[in-house]
């Protein structure tokens, strides 16, 4: 799979809040505020795998219109990343 | 009796909408996708999240007028019925069916004006589906709505004013622009001087953002032609060919984009009537000097999504929209010659623009075969070629045939591409193929929300 360095690389607002959510099991860190798609590439290189290729995929536009970042929830909803804030407990599941 | 005026979009046009009827004593509904107003030139940080950027940071020269556009909503909004985090994704008659909450909405309306905006126009090269390659828009949105840059080595790549403007927000910001790389001339721009003294104000801010750049020893490659974006789970590095040479581009991350395409999905559906606009090399909706549509009554149009002229040019459509639609319900109010001037000076500085950073349409044809262009259904160049062979002659033809467009964004990144591709393989002009239809949804929904009765 890709690369497991972050794509993203933070350079303002780090003051704010502390928030923890679960990547495919995994407890990871994000700041209130961030999208999914931030939380997602902080923490590594790719957001999902694209439905045909396997190929490994981390959204394009970042403004809702290209739907290149759906992700899903433990409880099955799914979401676009880039435009879905991080809650507290949020459990991502980006391998369905 | 009351007419019902409904406002899509709360950026510039519709912002500056919806201020000019409330100041007319109308009260319409503004309705927006996104949490809070800007749209996405003067996107806001995330509401309550204790952002501490101002917005001098977030918006460089353009910070006085996010400011005051944030600041007329203020003074508007106890009158304003606004509805944000509201997808609009079928317009049926009178009435536009939207998402709110995962649910499905009905609002009807008598006046509709539409200010959906503009995202970034792409064609593809090899490796731009790689982990690392956003939208020129997106590596901005990225900065100013989430404080992040999309690598640590960022290559810019395209044309049009968002290449440098980004880019120099990127330099700014303090991380690495690994080069700037368009395929214009950027003597072309200076050709095009005359056209562009109508707004000496903005063009003066695009020489600015050149001059960033220059002053920090970013490589500025001009006339080039995007080879590939190299890696195999990451971006690598970008290989251009530029002065008859190949050039590798070291970099993590590339941002791409060559201009504007206007969101023009719901005007569609909402009955405008379109014709290929030649300057801007794309199908818009057609609409008179004031904003109203062509084809349907009581349906007008403002800002980038009815033809790309810019955020500036954007305040004033959405003035004119209003001012129509107050005319059209028998307001007696004063119409305003002054901003139709101003309007047209834009579209002469639009036409500069165009003219100077033209879509790369030239490029479709040496595309290799294997290279996505529909980045939903994975359909390649060649299959389009393919089609183009089997004597398929229509893009919408060739739609039902490759799948290209009917994935999830609807043909809103590969369309421009495709139609060039396919143009370009049967010798013809890229007009003459034809044009994506809009289908409803123009967003993916939840398949309750599609069938569901009206809550």
């Amino acid at each position: 799979m890709a690369g497991s360095e972050a794509q993203f690389r933070r350079i303002a607002e780090e003051g704010r809040r502390r928030i923890g959510i679960t990547l495919d099991g995994v407890a990871i860190d994000a700041l209130e505020g961030d999208t999914v798609l931030t939380a997602i590439l902080l923490t590594r290189g790719h957001l999902r795998v694209a439905e045909f290729t396997e190929a490994p995929r981390a959204g394009f536009c970042l403004m809702g219109a290209c739907q290149d970042c759906w992700v899903a929830d433990t409880e099955g909803h799914r979401f676009r990343a880039c435009t879905t804030y991080v809650r507290d407990g949020m459990a991502i599941v980006t391998r369905t | 009796m009351t007419a019902g005026i409904v406002i899509v979009g709360a950026g510039p046009a519709g912002i500056r909408a919806a201020e000019r009827l409330i100041d007319h004593g109308r009260a319409p509904i503004l309705i927006d996708e996104a949490p809070r107003i800007g749209g996405r030139i003067y996107q806001q940080p995330p509401a309550d999240a204790g952002s501490r950027r101002d917005a001098e940071a977030l918006y460089s020269t353009e910070a006085a007028k996010a400011r005051d556009l944030v600041t007329t909503f203020e003074r508007i909004k106890a009158r304003l019925d606004y509805r944000p985090g509201t997808t609009v994704f079928e317009i049926s008659d009178n009435r536009l069916i939207a998402l709110v909450d995962g649910r499905r909405a009905e609002i009807g309306f008598d006046r509709l004006i539409l200010a959906t905006g503009a995202m970034d126009r792409i064609m593809p090269l090899p490796g731009w589906t790689l982990p690392g390659v956003f939208s020129l828009g997106g590596a901005q949105i990225a900065l100013k709505h989430q404080g992040c840059a999309i690598g640590r080595r960022v290559a810019f790549l395209g044309s049009g004013p968002l290449l440098t403007l980004a880019a120099s927000q990127y330099a700014k910001a303090g991380i690495e622009v690994a080069a700037v790389v368009t395929t214009s001339s950027w003597s072309g721009l200076a050709l095009n001087a005359i056209g562009m003294a109508v707004q000496l104000d903005t063009a003066a801010k695009g020489i600015s953002h050149i001059a960033t750049l220059l002053a920090r020893r970013v490589p500025m490659i001009g006339r080039a032609c995007p080879s590939q974006i190299l890696g195999t789970n990451r971006v690598i590095g970008l290989d251009v060919l530029a002065g008859g040479r190949m050039q590798r581009i070291d970099c993590d991350a590339v941002a791409l984009g060559y201009g504007l395409r206007s969101e023009s999905q719901l005007a569609e559906l909402a009955g405008a009537r379109f014709a290929f606009d030649r300057e801007q090399n794309q199908w818009l909706p057609e609409t008179d000097d004031h904003g109203r549509a062509v084809g349907r009554e009581g349906l007008y149009l403002a800002g980038d999504g009815a033809g790309i002229q810019g955020a500036d040019a954007a305040e004033l459509r959405g003035k004119l929209a209003a001012n129509a639609v107050l005319l059209d319900l028998g307001n007696a109010i004063q119409d305003s010659a002054r901003e139709l001037g101003v309007l047209r000076r834009w579209r002469r500085f639009r036409i500069a623009l165009d003219r100077a950073m033209p879509f790369p349409s030239g490029l479709a044809k040496s595309l290799p075969d294997a290279t996505i262009l529909c980045r939903c259904e994975n359909v390649t160049a060649g299959e389009v070629r393919a089609a183009a062979d089997q004597g398929l002659k229509e893009i919408n033809r060739v739609k039902a045939a490759t799948r290209l467009g009917m994935g999830r964004c609807q043909g809103r990144v590969c369309g421009a591409a495709g139609a060039e591709v396919l143009a370009a393989r049967l010798g013809l002009s890229v007009d003459s193929v034809g044009r994506l239809r809009a289908q409803p949804p123009v967003k993916p929904v939840p398949i309750d929300a599609l069938a569901g009765e009206a809550s």
